[in-house]
């Protein structure tokens, strides 16, 4: 697929662009500013960016804000967000009315190449990945009280809204299938939410439930 | 039997001296305030001449009010702090050193001056005339029996009544002998008030001096804090992500060196590298996250919040209030409150679950953090970790308290004033 970066380190916009190659990807552009980046994502229309949170001029948000902006405007194009910090808050804003197509993930998931690919792969197709380290945070502030879940169900919840799919979950806590299936089962029930079929349907209520989108 | 002492110590005719002094310097005085004043305000209507005036009133205003420092440092015994002079610590000054500065008319340094010159006549004009009055009274009164019988009417008259009786003078000598005892303590208790009153007028509303005093200690506690601080994120830095970066290229190295002979070994030595990697940089991230998150910048004390509680092995209920984002210091020492806080709770507390609670009240107000947890409790404010934590508190003028009985709860409170 088709890949456009945003991140003002050079060295990691290399090293980036390296990986993302020798995975068999293509990319198109790699820019070290917020606007730089927006014309690239213009004129390539990539099915996927990566974009760093702090960038110049300011090194606060840039990239976040530049981040919305490809969300808004061209809705197919999946935005992978990286951040040497991760924050509840920013994830919210990122997701909030969309978590869909939207990833946000620390810089250092880079080093585990494999699990990268695949959370860019989930995003470029219209699904979600959200850093394990934001579900923590979101599952602290939480505005409803998660007490009535056992810990494995917990475990299921935080991977669920991590944005993974049933496969992916039995493989991380190495069950099989069906008992997924049927914690997953119980947290909807246990919460109140309405099963939903589809992958990223199921993300949404599960972040809805838990204070965001 | 002081009372009797009195009616001669040196201390009460240095009272009467002090009532006559201020009303002769009164005197003097209110006629150059009245006139100068008056000439200077009309004048500014009809030219500008009455500006330098004025401004010839105010240094005389303030040249009296340093005179009279001086006089009360020796009545009293004690000094009045002076006022900042004109031009110095935030006071506005004169142009070409006569044409008063517009921002001095709102200075209360510059009223109480000039209020105090207006006052001292008739304050001391009141007191002293009194202070005379007590004693004439109690004089007259105490030697009646002496001259009643020559006064023309037979004795002293109040109305239609004529005092002679033999009873009538002894109660007014009584009386007499009562208000004279008591003349000395009114004197002395108008010098007293009068004090005051210079005190209210010539010197700053706080007292200066301790403040100056509190600022310099809070000033060290907050120097050898931030020290500390550094220390710390040294011996971190030198225990934690240092040390995984050694051995992380000590691996690397020996998986080069066996990438010749062994591929098993050196990849085994590559994954093992790699995991220092990844751990290495947790590590890191939980320091700076400890030091000044970037997100407290960006999106304030709630937002940041959530890290911490996160980060915390413990459950952690946060609930922030803060209508209003305080500036970035108090900001920074209140994160920095409930950091240190969660860390103890993590470290020592045994607790099951902790709560967090950061309120703003008022604008600008005060913001109060509160942590508290199920815990054991024995939580020493002398301790490393809190002290710490109270000199970065001190640093911005806010209080800690730690209650922390043994057998728990432990409940830490801030509160950080918001100016």
């Amino acid at each position: 697929m088709q890949v456009v970066i945003a991140e003002d380190s050079v060295l990691l916009r290399e090293g980036l662009t390296r990986l993302l190659s020798e995975a068999g990807h293509e990319v198109a552009a790699a820019e070290g500013d917020a606007e730089a980046f927006l014309r690239a994502v213009a004129e390539h229309d990539p099915d996927a960016v990566v974009v760093d949170v702090r960038m110049p001029p300011t090194f606060t948000d840039e990239g976040l804000r530049a981040a919305l902006v490809v969300r808004d405007r061209w809705p197919k194009v999946g935005v992978l967000v990286l951040s040497q910090w991760v924050e509840e808050r920013y994830a919210t804003e990122l997701i909030s009315g969309r978590p869909h197509g939207v990833g946000y993930l620390l810089k250092d998931r880079v080093a585990d190449v494999a699990e990268f690919l695949d959370a860019l792969g989930r995003v470029a197709d219209g699904g979600s990945a959200l850093d394990p380290e934001v579900v923590a945070q979101l599952l602290a502030r939480s505005r409803h009280p998660l007490s009535e879940l056992t810990p494995r169900e917990r475990e299921v919840l935080a991977l669920m809204a991590e944005g993974r799919s049933n496969a992916a979950i039995a493989d991380t806590l190495v069950v099989g299938g069906g008992a997924v299936e049927k914690h997953i089962n119980n947290i909807f029930t246990k919460l109140g939410l309405a099963p939903g079929d589809r992958d990223h349907r199921r993300v949404l209520a599960v972040l809805r439930y838990l204070g965001t989108g | 039997m002081f009372l009797v002492r009195d009616l001669v110590s040196a201390r009460t005719w240095l009272a009467m001296t002090q009532h006559l002094a201020g009303l002769l310097i009164g005197f003097a005085v209110i006629f150059i305030f009245v006139f100068g004043l008056g000439f200077g305000v009309s004048l500014l209507f009809v030219a500008l001449i009455g500006l330098p005036l004025l401004g010839v009133m105010l240094r005389l205003a303030d040249w009296f009010a340093r005179a009279e420092r001086a006089r009360f440092a020796f009545l009293l015994g004690a000094g009045i702090p002076a006022w900042p002079a004109p031009g110095s610590a935030g006071r506005a000054g004169y142009r070409w050193g006569i044409i008063p500065r517009w921002r001095m008319w709102a200075e209360p340094a510059t009223w109480a001056e000039l209020g105090y010159a207006v006052l001292r006549l008739p304050v001391s004009a009141v007191a002293a005339a009194i202070s005379i009055l007590a004693w004439a009274v109690g004089l007259v009164m105490l030697t009646l029996p002496a001259y009643a019988s020559s006064m023309p009417s037979g004795g002293p008259a109040i109305g239609t009544m004529v005092l002679h009786t033999r009873i009538q003078l002894t109660a007014c000598v009584l009386i007499g002998c009562l208000v004279l005892l008591a003349a000395p303590q009114l004197t002395r208790g108008l010098a007293v008030a009068d004090g005051a009153l210079a005190r209210l007028l010539l010197g700053p509303r706080r007292d200066l001096a301790a403040r100056v005093a509190e600022l310099e200690t809070s000033r060290e506690r907050v120097v050898d804090a931030a020290e500390a601080e550094r220390r710390r994120i040294e011996r971190d830095l030198h225990d934690g992500a240092q040390q995984r970066l050694v051995a992380l290229a000590m691996e690397l190295g020996r998986a080069k060196a066996k990438f010749a002979d062994d591929l098993d070994a050196a990849r085994e030595l590559v994954d093992q590298a790699h995991a220092q990697a990844k751990e290495a940089l947790t590590e890191l991230r939980n320091l700076v996250r400890g030091v000044h998150p970037p997100v407290l910048t960006d999106r304030g004390l709630d937002a940041a919040l959530s890290g911490l509680a996160a980060l915390c092995p413990v459950p952690v209920d946060v609930h922030v209030d803060v209508p209003v984002r305080p500036k970035s210091s108090v900001e920074a020492v209140a994160y920095f409150v409930v950091a240190e806080a969660l860390t103890n709770v993590a470290k020592h507390s045994r607790a099951s679950h902790a709560k967090v609670v950061v309120e703003g009240h008022g604008y600008p107000g005060m913001l109060t953090v509160m942590i508290s947890d199920d815990g054991v409790g024995g939580a020493d404010i002398n301790g490393p970790g809190l002290s710490g934590l109270a000199d970065r508190v001190s640093g911005v003028d806010g209080r800690l308290s730690v209650e922390s009985p043994a057998g728990g709860p432990t409940i830490i409170a801030a509160e950080l004033p918001c100016r």
